[in-house]
């Protein structure tokens, strides 16, 4: 079954005819050449298709682009500020919180929801006192990033630049 | 991937008429394990109804005490809820333990529920399965047993539920409330999930159609603590080997009201009555705690590669129980 949908991607209103089995990452990548997320489990298993949607990170390979009408869908690549990179972007350049890249634009728009959802005051598995304040501490850190797998194993340089960009 | 049409539903009523009406039809939540199964060709509908724009979104405290989850309320909203954080500590602990942060802001509470097991065996369709496909036998009994069942077994299927939430709702006494074409019903948490017997293609007692709507928390018991711990093979984002839920209340070194359900151990959340009924009176010791954990294992049966779940439990019951008398967890 086809429908007509509108995403909107990075700030702009995106129409196009999809298959309902179109998931959400390949409408982005193969029909809007949106290809800051990336294909590798496909199974939400290892992060590299995470986007913002709404404001709240998912992974984009498990949800079909057809629930998403109405969304308001953010890449890694709709981030910056014009030329002035998110400061999350700027901190993993900082750090080098990257080494082949292929990880990186998963990790970076789930570090930027997971800063949301720090500052929202939610607890992790990592935080002992459900009731209190919560500190980006790296046990903290290493926990709520646990959905984001990096092969090269860069992941020292990506809890540093999760941790600057908490403070 | 078989094609499919998709619905986006606006009221209860219609989004129930849809998928009773078609025998092929599925409801769609968060579709964190549906639209995986899909891709694995284990689950093929040829209707989606949408139900995650439903008004089933919030958290609500009933008048009489207690809690009204709605079924569509994501689970990182309700792991963060600050009544379930403060009032109902089992709970938050179990969701933030399950899956990872995009994930459970996918994932829905009724979908968690209804998400179906994780044996590999059952995920193959090259395999076969009598919960994928009834009649054709079980590969996971004289295969790759590690993470399958010791309590509640059948000669037709070994396989456990994955819900750590599930686990929670079991020890909380939660109920689900269910919407199908001849109205609404109650179900008991501990009564939606079934043992596996010679249907393990029937996850619940839901008939096709019924939706889940809600679930329902009584008011907290008074006085009492509880906590979720979880063993597994990582230390995030991993399905639980064996997990533990309890609520405990203790009075003058006794134990006067304790629930005990186990995770990744059978076909269902594991309600442990009989080590709970071991309990009520005992004291509120490590002893007796390790005896009442005996006493439920005691009819667990293993297979080649699953024997640790047994100790493993065994250990796990006791020490959560331990660490709440001590007054270690909320």
């Amino acid at each position: 079954m086809e429908v007509d949908i509108t995403l909107r991607v990075d700030g702009e209103d995106r129409p196009l005819r999809v298959d309902t089995r179109t998931t959400l990452l390949d409408a982005l990548r193969e029909r809007l050449g949106v290809t800051a997320p990336k294909k590798g489990c496909d199974h939400g298993q290892c992060g590299s298709c995470t986007v913002l949607v709404n404001g709240r990170r998912a992974t984009s390979c498990l949800t079909f682009a057809v629930a998403h009408e109405d969304d308001e869908v953010t890449t890694a690549a709709g981030l910056a500020d014009g030329d002035r990179l998110h400061p999350v972007q700027q901190a993993f350049l900082d750090h080098d919180g990257y080494q082949c890249g292929f990880c990186t634009p998963g990790q970076i728009c789930s570090a930027v929801g997971m800063l949301d959802e720090l500052k929202k005051g939610w607890p992790s598995h990592a935080t002992a006192d459900l009731t209190g304040p919560v500190d980006a501490d790296d046990d903290e850190i290493r926990e709520r990033m646990s959905g984001n797998l990096c092969r090269c194993g860069a992941y020292a340089g990506i809890v540093a630049a999760i941790r600057e960009a908490a403070r | 991937m078989k094609t499919f049409d998709y619905r986006r539903a606006t009221d209860v009523g219609t989004a129930v008429a849809a998928v009773a009406a078609d025998p092929g039809a599925a409801f769609l939540g968060g579709g964190t394990n549906l639209v995986d199964r899909m891709k694995l060709g284990v689950a093929s509908p040829d209707l989606l109804v949408d139900v995650t724009r439903l008004p089933l979104d919030r958290v609500q405290e009933l008048p009489g005490g207690g809690l009204r989850i709605g079924a569509t309320v994501r689970n990182s909203d309700l792991a963060a809820d600050p009544v379930v954080r403060a009032h109902y500590p089992v709970l938050s602990q179990a969701l933030l333990s399950g899956a990872s942060g995009q994930l459970r802001n996918l994932a829905t509470t009724g979908g968690n529920l209804l998400q179906r097991t994780r044996c590999v065996y059952f995920q193959d369709p090259d395999t076969p399965c009598n919960k994928r496909e009834p009649g054709t036998g079980c590969s996971a009994r004289d295969g790759y047993t590690r993470y399958h069942a010791v309590l509640g077994a059948s000669e037709s299927c070994v396989a456990v539920h994955p819900s750590d939430m599930a686990v929670a709702l079991a020890a909380l006494d939660a109920v689900v409330v269910a919407v199908g074409p001849d109205g609404e019903r109650w179900i008991p948490l501990t009564d939606l999930h079934r043992l596996p017997g010679d249907a393990p293609e029937r996850d619940t007692v839901l008939r096709h159609g019924e939706l889940i709507t809600a679930v329902e928390l009584p008011e907290p018991v008074p006085g009492a603590r509880s906590a979720y711990r979880k063993v597994r093979d990582r230390a995030s984002f991993a399905f639980a080997l064996v997990s533990v839920a309890a609520v405990l209340r203790v009075a003058d070194g006794r134990v006067r009201d304790v629930r005990i359900a186990l995770g990744g151990v059978a076909h269902k959340p594991w309600r442990a009555t009989r080590a709970e009924e071991a309990l009520i009176g005992a004291p509120a010791t490590a002893e007796e705690f390790e005896r009442a954990a005996g006493i439920e294992l005691a009819a667990a049966r293993t297979l080649r590669d699953n024997a640790f779940k047994v100790p493993t439990a065994r250990n796990t019951i006791t020490a959560v129980l331990r660490d709440l008398a001590r007054g270690g967890d909320s």
